[in-house]
């Protein structure tokens, strides 16, 4: 028997590996260590989390009507702003695709709305849009709908900018106009990722338009904010399971429908 | 073909209808246009409140331009700590989602636990970063250590999910292998297991440094430390040209973060 001895990785391997992991070892002990952290609260804490546990049962069911409608209202708001989103998203997932964009200038354009409206976050979007039109479910709509454009014109202008150019051809070579062409060579090419990229977004604007009650743009956060305001943690808990029962609700409705249309 | 056709060269060719079944399409037509009307109908949707709304963004925008980035320590601070934020929920959030993405996949647990596990990511996924942070502020109070605890929660909900998903999808060929020669549970799992997700592994936690960067900027502005706090606070004020600012320099760090992380992800694989 010789004495060699099984090893995953080669000594090279090993020293990568061990670089790598102090390096992230490293980065850890900095950004603990120059982080804010008051340490008595963070060892606090479990026994401050179970407490906050304790005092949500039993479940407060007396505002159970209000909270009902608020639902229906932030699924409401979820909707609209993903239809006003899919109305302003697609002549930018038009403009921002290289094979359809009518020249470099609206190219251009069309990539700063992209990435300005998906990389601000939808509650940033809801302070700015109850700024200007005040509290209430316009301002929240008109947030989840924003956020939505880049997230949507993104995906559509990468289906478009995939297409077969053939098919294009072919109706171009027939005499059709540029309407045409749209409508007959790439509308047909693109409507699976339509529909995917739609339910998509639905799916994820219904836990967004959650939140928007937080800065007032409408919707279950309102009460939400209001019940934690009262430290009324019996109707918190309430409030919370009902939006895990929407959201697990949505997902499976977006599922079915994802299975029906695809 | 024979000549004899009738109004043949005036025959037109229409688009075949995307829903075959005309009722099925008109009846959708209608329910799509009746949702509407009941939608728009129950909100609260004033239009003389929109109307008012454009001299007040004109007002806004006016006063956003030119952007103010004179107070730099400011936003320095803020987004150092919303990095710092995202760098240690993500290392902490990774390694227990792993866990999680073990004890949910059904082929390694048994089904109690996968149950459990199940339900602890579908509750951690259904939650907005923002929700999770607010209840977090009032259990542990204001900071940076909310975020941190928030941001891992939002982890164990994505990453946890997926990695379960890659756990079941695994060779079942390398686990008995490796049983086969008498390993137990851990053996199976630092064997059998883990060298078939961890690449994935890795490529997620990349893609959630990046995700959990775009949130760590916002649950400050429930008070769960970061540059999200200072924006929320030169809102209120009115300082929109110091609030643009910062979200001119969150966008950029954005995309670079989003551009690291994908050349990252896509060298790995």
């Amino acid at each position: 028997m010789n004495s060699y001895k099984w090893q995953r990785y080669t000594f090279a391997e090993r020293l990568v590996r061990y670089l790598i992991y102090l390096a992230t070892v490293a980065v850890l002990v900095w950004s603990v260590s120059d982080l804010d952290i008051f340490w008595p609260w963070v060892w606090d804490a479990p026994v401050q989390i179970g407490d906050l546990f304790a005092r949500m049962s039993p479940l407060n069911l007396s505002g159970l009507r209000q909270i009902g409608a608020a639902l229906i209202e932030t699924v409401h708001i979820a909707t609209l702003a993903t239809l006003l989103a899919l109305v302003l998203a697609l002549p930018t997932a038009y403009i921002a695709a290289q094979n359809t964009t009518p020249n470099r200038l609206l190219l251009w354009l069309g990539r700063l709305i992209v990435v300005s409206t998906r990389s601000v976050n939808t509650i940033i979007w809801a302070l700015l849009f109850v700024a200007i039109f005040g509290p209430g479910v316009v301002a929240g709509i008109l947030a989840i709908a924003f956020r939505s454009i880049g997230f949507i014109g993104k995906l559509m202008a990468e289906a478009i900018e995939e297409i077969d150019k053939r098919q294009i051809e072919a109706i171009e070579a027939t005499g059709a106009g540029k309407g045409k062409v749209v409508l007959y060579g790439i509308v047909p090419q693109v409507l699976p990722a339509f529909f995917a990229v739609t339910i998509l977004r639905w799916d994820i604007n219904i836990r967004e338009s959650t939140v928007l009650g937080l800065v007032g743009a409408g919707g279950i956060g309102l009460i939400l904010q209001s019940s934690i305001d009262l430290f009324d943690w019996q109707t918190v808990a309430t409030i919370l399971i009902a939006i895990l029962g929407v959201v697990i609700l949505g997902e499976l409705v977006s599922a079915a429908l994802r299975r029906r249309v695809l | 073909m024979s000549a004899s056709s009738p109004g043949l060269g005036r025959r037109t060719w229409r688009r075949p209808p995307a829903i075959a079944n005309p009722y099925l399409r008109y009846g959708l037509y209608a329910a799509v246009a009746a949702y509407f009307a009941w939608a728009t109908g129950s909100l609260e949707l004033s239009w003389a409140r929109v109307a008012q709304g454009v001299p007040r963004a004109v007002a806004i925008f006016s006063r956003a331009l030119p952007p103010d980035f004179s107070r730099r320590s400011l936003m320095v601070d803020g987004f150092v700590e919303s990095i710092q934020i995202a760098i240690v929920a993500t290392l902490i959030g990774v390694i227990l989602s792993l866990l999680f993405g073990i004890l949910a996949a059904r082929n390694v647990v048994p089904r109690a636990v996968y149950l459990l596990g199940r339900a602890v990511i579908a509750v951690a996924r259904s939650f907005h970063p923002i929700i999770v942070a607010i209840i977090f502020v009032k259990a542990v109070g204001f900071g940076p250590f909310a975020g941190v605890l928030t941001l891992i929660v939002y982890s164990i909900g994505f990453v946890g999910k997926l990695m379960a998903e890659a756990i079941e999808e695994i060779d079942p060929g390398q686990v008995e292998a490796v049983r086969a020669t008498g390993g137990g549970f851990l053996k199976v799992l630092a064997y059998a297991v883990f060298p078939q997700v961890l690449p994935r592994q890795v490529g997620l936690s990349i893609y959630q440094l990046d995700s959990n960067l775009r949130a760590s900027a916002v649950v400050g502005i429930v008070g769960a430390g970061g540059i999200g706090g200072t924006l929320m606070n030169s809102f209120r004020r009115f300082d929109y040209d110091f609030a643009l600012a910062i979200l001119i320099v969150m966008i950029v760090i954005i995309l670079f973060s989003e551009a690291f992380s994908g050349r990252i992800r896509r060298s790995l694989t």
